[in-house]
């Protein structure tokens, strides 16, 4: 059966979302095994790679955690050698080569999204099979099917700090809404060049909308 | 993708009306909508389908599912409709016609795998819209249905509000349409509305390139 082989795994909403002189990630805090029972309802999903990187990872907790561990290695050592905070693209880069050299092995999806001097706010998304891209906002995880719809019709490019925390935190409570996977409070992490700022929203302070 | 098979898909793949359907109830009637593409695994065979039946006047219903098995469904109700409305005398209740449309459902459930969402205008209910997914009938105020309505659940839910007039219904409509069609492999085309009010049914036909875009289309 599926979940004896996967395992824990985050049935998840994640998300990040480029604004005016930075980035927004978020995700909810659901894991579960197999669908059918919730492990923990209070996960955090973000994970810091570096002082203005964060990536969110959806897919199979273990391979994840697995994943980011070594990428966080990797990063920090390769900031030391080059003596400057790293690219959001470099963080990026080490966590595609994770991905697609074991493809055949690991089962999970990341973004990554953070400022740095170079380009300023960026996003990027490393597929399945180990593809990276760079996008002005992107969503992954099992809960995003249901919000393409909201993002195509509601992204702006060039937002503001408020309009793209709006933005953020209506997608997730609607994909949390429709997904039975996805769910318990929303974390965002707001980044910008001044530092990073944590936002926890518990489920009951979450936008409603008309069938709730 | 890399592997080749000496046969098209279209011959040997089961026609499917993967689709986006939509319907929602305003203050004096309904308005449906629907994509047009059908497929046949990887190919499209028809991509001008009008996914909107006639069940009666006053009464349509949008298909999805398997192509054969929703448009046997339609016609077999529209037969029981016009049966039964020569026995009342008058037009039939939306409610009665999606009765029917569930009981072929749920009889034949496991034979069957399509999807009719029922909705229309009588003079007893006004505007109503039915699902009957599955075998089950249940009122609502809007239904979105087919392989496209997932990436559109997060936009209606945050676009629908209550007591909307007939224009804006419309305009609910045709966007909801327009965004799964962009995101969903098995929708596309044109958009078909049906807007039905006591006056009766109106057909339209939105081209692809009159669709709204969004951004980064």
């Amino acid at each position: 059966m599926d979940s004896q082989i996967k395992g824990v795994s985050t049935g998840t909403t994640i998300l990040a979302v480029t604004f005016n002189g930075g980035v927004i990630i978020g995700s909810d805090s659901r894991a579960s095994i197999g669908g059918y029972y919730v492990s923990s309802k209070t996960i955090n999903k973000l994970i810091q790679v570096h002082d203005r990187i964060f990536c969110c990872i959806a897919g199979s907790l273990a391979d994840a955690q697995a994943v980011t561990k070594a990428a966080k290695f990797q990063i920090s050592f390769h900031s030391i050698q080059m003596e400057s905070p790293p690219l959001v693209k470099a963080a990026a880069s080490v966590l595609k080569e994770l991905c697609y050299n074991n493809k055949e092995e690991l089962q999970a999806g990341f973004i990554t999204a953070g400022w740095d001097r170079k380009k300023g706010p960026q996003v990027y998304t490393v597929a399945l099979g180990g593809m990276l891209l760079s996008q002005p906002f992107t969503i992954g995880g099992s809960g995003s099917t249901y919000i393409y719809g909201y993002a195509d019709a509601k992204y702006k490019p060039d937002m503001s700090k408020e309009e793209c925390l709006q933005f953020a935190t209506n997608a997730l409570a609607l994909a949390m809404g429709r997904d039975n996977v996805s769910g318990g409070v929303a974390h965002l992490v707001v980044i910008t060049e001044e530092g990073v700022e944590h936002v926890v929203i518990p489920g009951d302070k979450l936008p409603k909308f008309h069938n709730e | 993708m890399l592997e080749e098979s000496s046969e098209p898909g279209w011959l040997s793949e089961e026609v499917k009306t993967g689709t986006t359907i939509i319907a929602i109830e305003f203050d004096g009637g309904v308005v449906l909508g629907s994509d047009s593409r059908v497929s046949a695994g990887e190919t499209v065979v028809n991509r001008v389908m009008n996914k909107l039946s006639l069940l009666h006047d006053k009464i349509y219903c949008a298909l999805s599912g398997s192509a054969a098995d929703a448009q046997t469904i339609a016609e077999m109700v529209n037969y029981q409709l016009d049966v039964h409305s020569i026995e009342v005398g008058e037009d039939p209740q939306v409610r009665s016609a999606a009765t029917l449309v569930k009981n072929i459902s749920y009889k034949y459930k496991e034979e069957l795998s399509a999807h009719l969402i029922v909705a229309g205008w009588d003079k007893r209910g006004g505007g109503q819209v039915y699902v009957t997914l599955n075998g089950l009938l249940s009122r609502q105020p809007f239904a979105v249905g087919g392989s496209g309505s997932s990436y559109v659940y997060g936009f209606v839910d945050a676009e629908y509000r209550k007591a909307m007039s007939k224009e804006d219904c419309q305009q609910f409509v045709v966007n909801t349409l327009s965004l799964a069609m962009s995101r969903d492999g098995s929708s596309g085309g044109v958009a078909y509305l049906v807007t039905i009010d006591e006056k009766g049914a109106e057909e339209k036909c939105i081209l692809g390139n009159e669709l709204p875009t969004f951004y980064d289309q």
